[in-house]
């Protein structure tokens, strides 16, 4: 297994958690719609900062190349945490117009900052750290959450 | 290490939309061409009227349409940097409009200066976009099937623009041509060479994307496009050859493969983890139940000689594939693509993210659905209209209408882009 592998199955399941959470709040069932969007935030959360923390780094040491993709999407993990923070005043709000706009904004935006990831970033981050013992640790974050 | 990866270099948001904008108002005209003719025009595919009506849609619309796409989603999906976008948009997009009305024109009157003067626009124009798109698609580094799909159809739509180029000067100057072969050759590589090739390219990404659905099986995206490729081969063998009776041979696997795509597609909405519906995806299942409904027609077309010798069926035929399947998929797409794009560009303007409204405050939903069921109603007419002359003038005006409030619904997306960067820059001024 590759050493980002985890980190795309990770994209699988923080999108389950997204549906769900999605789903009860436009049916108005905000109990499941909070617990949910904890869950999501938790999980995002864990995602975003094992790649700061950990892949990031690495690869700009390997490479040298700290203003290019992972700056990138460094930025788009900004983005992305604030539309979370707009569906969660939404979803205090019990705003089901307010958390299913920001939601859609989220989704697109998480799926091409994913694509981009899955089909370019994580590749080189592949070819660039194939022999550090990074995956594992990436792993450790990703299972501790 | 990769020195040619554009990881961000999304084009101005000008780039896509001036194409966008542009190609709802070609299937007006095309609605309003249908109601004023009136008539019989759709009783066979060779009427000026309907050699007209089809090139409004599909040079009108689609290929305005798709152009734009292409521009966004090189970029963005298979990290591949398009050429100085601006002036290649700047250019490309007025020719191409320019062109589009000449040869409808020239088509729908019989004037062979304006097919003449059309051809070396459409060369120059699709030309150079060609010429930059396989570029780009060449030099990324990026891998993957859809890439290979995109390659591919840009391929296709070389070949459809060559044919329909040497059509067209045929026209024009008398020459003599093998006319219904070629016009099959062009019409198999611009609905599946460059529009099918592409649609399912961009499904390989989006479907999943926008849906959340499971990735199409691996096998397909694998199979799908070079076996699409070797059939269009195959079936542009009748340019060469006198072999009428080998073409179903060709065309029923061709029908067979776009039925595993449209049903595989379906399969993967059915079984989707998002559960939400919207536009875009009700529209691409118009599209798909509209590609099951063309494979099925086709096949009664090979195989059923009262149907296929009825010149009305390849009209049934050229409604499902240009309205049915790409004018749905593609509204669908443009639903999904300008909301997110205005957003995007919006809070990169430096606004504190949450001062720049979300996705869902660009284009109002009820207006999204609403023109989809117009649309739908639209397409049913047509259908109807090809086997009663007398609804063909209903179903012009449902077919204009429907494009003129799909071309409204954008063009109050710009509005609302515009509104807001001005609202984002004077609170920038104020702060």
């Amino acid at each position: 297994m590759s050493i980002t592998a985890p980190l795309s199955q990770h994209h699988k399941h923080c999108d389950d958690i997204f549906a769900r959470a999605e789903e009860a709040c436009a049916n108005g069932e905000w109990a499941s719609g909070e617990e949910a969007f904890a869950l999501l935030a938790n999980q995002l959360e864990t995602h975003f900062t094992s790649e700061e923390e950990l892949l990031f780094p690495a690869f700009e040491n390997a490479t040298g190349m700290t203003s290019g993709p992972t700056e990138v999407m460094r930025g788009e993990h900004v983005q992305m945490r604030d539309l979370m923070a707009q569906m969660k005043e939404a979803l205090a709000a019990r705003d089901s117009d307010g958390f299913g706009g920001a939601a859609e904004t989220l989704l697109i935006l998480m799926q091409q900052h994913n694509m981009k990831e899955e089909n370019i970033l994580y590749p080189m981050c592949d070819n660039a750290l194939g022999a550090s013992d990074i995956g594992a640790s990436l792993v450790d974050r990703l299972k501790a959450s | 290490m990769h020195p040619s990866l554009s990881f961000d270099q999304a084009p101005p948001i000008s780039v896509p939309y001036r194409f966008f904008l542009a190609a709802p108002w070609f299937g007006v005209l095309a609605g309003l061409l249908l109601a004023w003719s009136g008539g019989d025009v759709l009783g066979s595919r060779w009427t000026p009227e309907a050699l007209a009506l089809t090139h409004l849609v599909a040079v009108g619309f689609m290929l305005q349409a798709m152009c734009g796409a292409l521009f966004q989603f090189i970029p963005v999906a298979v990290g591949g940097n398009v050429w100085r976008p601006i002036l290649v948009a700047n250019t490309v997009q007025p020719l191409l409009l320019l062109a589009t009305l000449l040869l409808v024109a020239g088509l729908l009157r019989g004037i062979p200066d304006l097919l003449a003067i059309a051809v070396p626009l459409f060369l120059i124009a699709l030309g150079g976009f060609v010429i930059v798109v396989t570029l780009a698609l060449w030099q990324t580094p990026a891998t993957g099937m859809t890439l290979w799909a995109m390659r591919m159809a840009i391929g296709g739509l070389a070949v459809t623009v060559l044919l329909g180029s040497i059509l067209a000067e045929a026209l024009a100057y008398g020459f003599s041509v093998p006319l219904i072969a070629l016009t099959n050759v062009h019409l198999a590589w611009g609905l599946g060479g460059w529009s099918l090739m592409l649609l399912a390219g961009v499904s390989y990404h989006v479907v999943p994307m926008f849906q959340l659905t499971r990735p199409y099986p691996a096998w397909f995206t694998r199979w799908f496009g070079p076996l699409l490729l070797v059939l269009l081969l195959a079936w542009s063998s009748q340019l060469a050859f006198d072999q009428a009776k080998w073409l179903p041979v060709i065309a029923l696997p061709l029908l067979l493969l776009m039925s595993v795509y449209a049903a595989t597609t379906l399969w993967l909405q059915f079984s989707r983890r998002r559960k939400i519906h919207d536009a875009t995806s009700l529209n691409f299942r118009v599209a798909m139940l509209a590609m099951l409904g063309f494979a099925v027609s086709g096949g009664a077309y090979f195989l059923i000689p009262g149907f296929g010798s009825d010149p009305r069926s390849v009209v049934w035929l050229g409604v499902l594939a240009f309205i049915g399947v790409f004018v749905s998929a593609i509204s669908g797409m443009m639903y999904k693509i300008v909301p997110f794009l205005n957003w995007l560009h919006l809070q990169r303007l430096g606004a504190p993210m949450s001062a720049v409204p979300n996705m869902k405050k660009m284009i109002p939903a009820e207006a999204m659905t609403g023109q989809l069921r117009l649309h739908v109603l639209a397409l049913v007419l047509l259908l109807a209209a090809v086997w009663q002359p007398g609804l063909a003038r209903l179903a012009g005006v449902a077919f204009a209408a429907s494009c003129a409030w799909l071309g409204w619904n954008l063009l109050g997306a710009i509005r609302r882009y515009q509104i807001f960067r001005d609202q984002i820059r004077a609170s920038a001024l104020h702060r």
